[in-house]
């Protein structure tokens, strides 16, 4: 029997969000950088398969942290 | 100049046109200078390769010295040799291609299918990994038999070492190709073909990697050197390229005279040595090049790798000027900000200070002074030119001396300097100290500051760095000054703190209440800057007044400092389930400090150490660097003459146990366990054992055995630790977190105890036994590496043979992880080096590309930050001064609002509280 879990309900998965338009213009201006000088993630990254991001999207990915217990970091998805 | 960013690099094989095409000159004579010592046109020093003598003009392009860059030449080869960096790529091509026809031997559903998976990669981006792991599938699926094109049979190529091919029919008859046969070879490959190999036929056609023609490197960067004698010396990459033009003559003539085929191959293969030689020589199986006085040659290869080649020697890393290196050794009595310099290096470095009129009397009387030491080496003038003073004309250069211009001064007292020791492992390798000029041959260093460079003092050596421009000094100030550096940016401490004799001297001084007089006060007190000593604790019988070693040490501490903690000698009370008693403490080991008076407690490593320092902590973070500089610098003097005062050694008699004591351990504890392992053997043998879960009885009784074993010693110890009591100095070192442990205490007087290998009891040797003097299979405590013996009583040849083979594996274990981290570190480095945190707390690397969008998540400096460790303190100090300002105050403000004055002080802390709690969830 074969049973399809989704990896985003894993332990160890952060979770993960495509932001919207306007989400994205705002954080390029707080940082005061272009999409380019965002971290990257790979159309192929399967948490990005699995919620569906476009390339050219950003994500928004919420993490437990060590040192600050929730921490937020952004990844611009590239094809390559 | 505007920046341009690279897009891509791309790597190439030069072919026999391009290299024409490059080449300012044909070179075809092996000789290099005429009789009259002029190069010789068409020779491997042609002016026209560019220049290395000042004056002459580069025959090409017209330039100086400097200005000329240098120019390629070439050499036509009489016959094509082997590039010694291809041959495995030349094996592997050949063998995939048709010995007849040139294709690669793939059919065409192969082709098709290789062809679309290369295309899939370039759609989706795939990196060069994926690339050559389909370059790889195509060599594979191309070793066939048969050409699927023209349907000739293959022959197998054999590669052999180190430059030859040969083809093997079936029946192992083998014919040579030489190099025509295997270019002509890899000619015949079409371009398309070309790159199902993974190769680019624009950039690297095949059969380029067997050279027809040779590059010449230009003069500029193989310049001879002209010896005292006045004799030429040559590079070594000349000496080659002689050799090289030498065979290609004769080879040359001995084609045009026809000579047999024979005598063309043996200098066919010698060209081909020479040519490999040059580009490599330390090819493996092959004889390297030598020069007269048998120094290998050094091959463009050998310029290349390894750590003093051009990547990791000259690009990576360089040599610098205006820097100095010799040994380190001690000096407690200058300040850890400062560094001893000897005179010698003093004058030998320089700091160029611009004549202002505020300084021109101090640089005429430096310039004067002239080559004695605070003077100076060298002054440029406001044209440029660039004086040396020297005895002679110091007088004169002196007066002659106006604003505008430069003086190269000596190194003085009071210059800030970078100070270094390798390896730079953190940036606490490099900090920056102030000079005092000494006489003597070493660096002077206190020792409290050898923790953050890992120093000691058997002949450790480190490099200093003169700073030469204001910016450089300004910014070295603010950010590299030790005391800036007190406290490490890796765990929140201090690193910087007593050592060893600071600490056993501390020690000594303030546990309990010791008395002293008032001459042994001031002697103490001695070289620390105070004025007055504290009223007598009280006078003795005698009417005289005496003071106590705790109010010796607050002298030094700062008037309104508070703290409390368990000091290092702290018994751990609280650990076996019993409150702590705190004031009340019998070992007198809870210090509690109240507005700078020690009150109780001993002031030991936990205070003071570099690495735990609760002290220095709390001086840093309530009155800056500057003051727990002070402290540091006046504490370990305190230290110092306490211990010289008190007298401290230790002798070969303080391991001597009591006879009584000694009998104990052997007779009673170690020869019970003993027993006990030996009824374990016993059980073992019968089958008796019942083995522990998931383990197997054998596993069970070494399990049991080491157990037994382990507690064997520590019971030894803790027999030895009754009889030697804190008057004994090893134990004091040890409880006070000077030195030593408790463990080593024990192996020297009462019983040194397992040897292990692999964290197990030694079993290797011979058959069943770790040495002929045991029966097979004994499983006794002895035959397995136990010593009962202490190394005062000396090892048995058998128990040391065992405690060698345990040290030895400690010994490869240390040699193997540090070359394994230093590998690992470099590549870190190299990985990290330009990511820096900007002002809106982010980390960047050089693009701006961003890594973290608030450094280490909480945006906190490991550093700056108190954590939780004593937010209690804190809190109740805000209490106080909040409740003595009440008095004066009539405005009120209720406790809740102090306590959140006091967090918000305390900061940081209370996020990392918060994220604690988070970190629950
Ligand atoms: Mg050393
Ligand atoms: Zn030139
Ligand atoms: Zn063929
Ligand atoms: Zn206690």
């Amino acid at each position: 029997m074969k049973r399809k879990v989704s990896i985003l309900e894993h332990e160890w998965v952060p979770k993960h969000e495509v932001m919207s338009e306007s989400e994205v213009e705002e954080l390029l201006r707080k940082y005061g950088i272009g999409k380019d000088q965002l971290p990257r993630i790979k159309v192929t990254d399967p948490v990005i398969k699995e919620i569906g991001a476009k390339e050219g999207d950003v994500v928004k990915i919420t993490r437990r942290s060590k040192t600050a217990g929730r921490s937020v970091y952004y990844r611009l998805v590239v094809a390559r | 100049m505007t920046l341009k960013r690279i897009k891509s690099v791309r790597f190439g094989i030069l072919g026999p046109t391009e290299i024409r095409k490059m080449s300012v000159s044909e070179i075809i004579t092996p000789d290099t200078y005429d009789e009259d010592g002029f190069p010789i046109d068409l020779g491997l020093m042609s002016q026209k390769l560019g220049v290395i003598d000042p004056g002459l003009r580069c025959k090409t392009c017209g330039g100086r010295m400097v200005e000329c860059p240098g120019h390629f030449g070439h050499i036509e080869l009489a016959y094509p040799v082997i590039h010694i960096g291809f041959v495995k790529k030349i094996h592997k091509v050949l063998s995939a291609t048709c010995r007849s026809c040139g294709r690669v031997m793939l059919d065409e559903s192969e082709r098709m299918r290789f062809i679309e998976e290369f295309d899939k990669i370039k759609r989706t981006g795939g990196d060069i990994e994926d690339f050559e792991n389909v370059v790889k599938d195509v060599f594979r699926a191309a070793a066939k038999s048969e050409c699927p094109f023209c349907g000739e049979r293959q022959l197998r190529i054999r590669f052999e070492k180190p430059a030859s091919y040969y083809e093997v029919d079936e029946e192992g008859g083998e014919r040579r190709l030489m190099p025509t046969d295997v270019r002509a070879r890899l000619e015949r490959i079409p371009d398309e073909d070309v790159r199902l190999l993974g190769m680019d036929p624009e950039n690297a056609r095949p059969e380029w990697m067997v050279l027809t023609v040779l590059p010449v490197p230009p003069v500029t960067a193989r310049p001879s050197i002209t010896l005292e004698t006045g004799q030429r010396s040559e590079d070594d990459l000349t000496h080659k390229l002689v050799d090289i033009l030498r065979i290609n003559q004769r080879l040359i003539q001995n084609k045009d005279a026809g000579a047999p085929q024979l005598i063309i191959e043996d200098l066919w293969e010698l060209l081909q040595y020479h040519v490999a030689t040059f580009l490599d020589n330390e090819i493996p199986g092959v004889p390297p090049a030598r020069h007269r006085s048998g120094r290998p040659l050094k091959g463009i290869a050998q310029r290349l790798k390894g750590k003093e080649g051009r990547f990791r020697g000259s690009l990576s890393g360089k040599r610098v000027n205006f820097s100095a290196r010799t040994v380190i050794s001690p000096d407690p009595n200058i300040s850890i900000d400062e560094v001893g310099v000897p005179e010698t290096i003093a004058k030998e470095l320089t700091v160029t200070v611009y004549v202002t009129p505020r300084n021109i009397e101090d640089m005429r009387e430096t310039v004067r002074r002239g080559p004695r030491h605070p003077g100076a080496n060298y002054v440029r003038r406001p044209d440029g030119r660039k004086l040396k003073v020297t005895e002679k004309n110091c007088e004169s250069l002196a007066a002659e001396l106006d604003v505008g211009w430069r003086v190269e001064r000596h190194l003085r007292d009071g210059d800030i300097v970078l100070f270094n020791r390798q390896p730079s492992l953190h940036r606490l390798s490099i900090m920056a100290h102030y000079v005092r000029v000494m006489p003597g041959r070493t660096f002077r260093l206190n020792p409290a500051v050898c923790p953050p460079y890992n120093a000691d003092f058997d002949g450790d050596e480190m490099n200093l760095h003169v700073l030469q421009t204001e910016e450089a000094r300004g910014e070295a100030k603010i950010l590299m000054e030790v005391q800036a550096n007190i406290i490490s940016p890796r765990f929140g401490r201090p690193i910087i703190g007593g050592l060893h004799d600071h600490i056993t001297g501390m020690f000594i001084l303030t546990r309990g209440f010791k008395r002293f007089s008032r001459d042994e006060v001031l002697r103490i007190l001695r070289g620390i800057e105070i004025s007055e000593i504290p009223p007598p604790a009280g006078y003795d019988e005698s009417g005289k007044p005496f003071w106590t070693g705790k109010q010796i040490f607050s002298v030094i501490l700062p008037p309104d400092l508070n703290a409390n903690f368990r000091a290092k000698f702290c018994d751990k009370c609280y650990e076996r389930g019993e409150a702590c008693k705190e004031d009340k403490c019998d070992r007198d080991s809870y210090v509690i400090i109240r507005n700078g008076e020690l009150l109780r407690g001993v002031i030991d490593d936990k205070a003071l150490g570099s690495f735990k320092g609760a002290l220095i902590e709390r001086i840093y973070k309530k009155y800056g660097p500057s003051a727990a500089k002070e402290f540091i610098n006046k504490f370990t003097k305190l230290a110092i003459n306490i211990i010289t005062q008190y007298g401290f050694s230790y002798g070969i008699n303080d391991s001597d146990l009591p006879k009584e004591a000694k009998d104990y351990i052997t007779e009673e504890v170690l020869r019970e366990a003993i027993e006990r392992v030996k009824s374990l053997q016993e059980a073992y043998e019968m089958g008796e054992l019942e083995p522990l879960p998931g383990r197997t009885e054998e596993e069970t009784l070494e399990l049991l055995v080491m157990q037994e074993l382990g507690s064997a010693r520590d019971g030894a110890g803790e027999v030895a630790s009754r009889y030697l009591d804190i008057e004994n100095p090893a134990v004091l070192m040890a409880k006070s977190g000077a030195r030593g442990s408790m463990l080593n205490l024990t192996q020297m007087s009462a019983c040194v105890g397992q040897q292990s290998i692999r964290g197990e009891r030694i079993k290797r040797g011979y058959q069943n036994r770790t040495l002929p003097h045991f029966r097979q299979g004994d499983l006794s405590a002895e035959a397995h590496g136990f010593v009962k013996s202490s190394f005062k009583d000396g090892l048995t040849p058998i128990e040391y043979f065992f405690h060698a083979a345990g040290g030895r594996e400690a010994l490869v274990d240390t040699a193997v992880r540090t070359s394994q981290s230093g590998y690992f570190q470099r590549r870190l480095i190299n990985a990290l080096q330009d990511l820096s945190v900007r002002y809106d707390g982010t980390v960047r690397e050089a693009r701006g590309i961003i890594v973290q969008f608030n450094y280490g998540d909480d945006g906190v400096d490991p550093s700056k930050s108190y954590y939780e460790r004593y937010i209690d303190e804190i809190v109740e100090e805000v209490l106080a001064n909040h409740e003595s300002s009440d008095e004066s105050q009539v405005m009120r403000e209720s406790e809740a609002e102090a306590k959140a004055k006091a967090e918000a002080e305390a900061g940081v802390e209370v996020e990392a509280a918060d994220a604690q709690e988070m970190m629950r969830w």
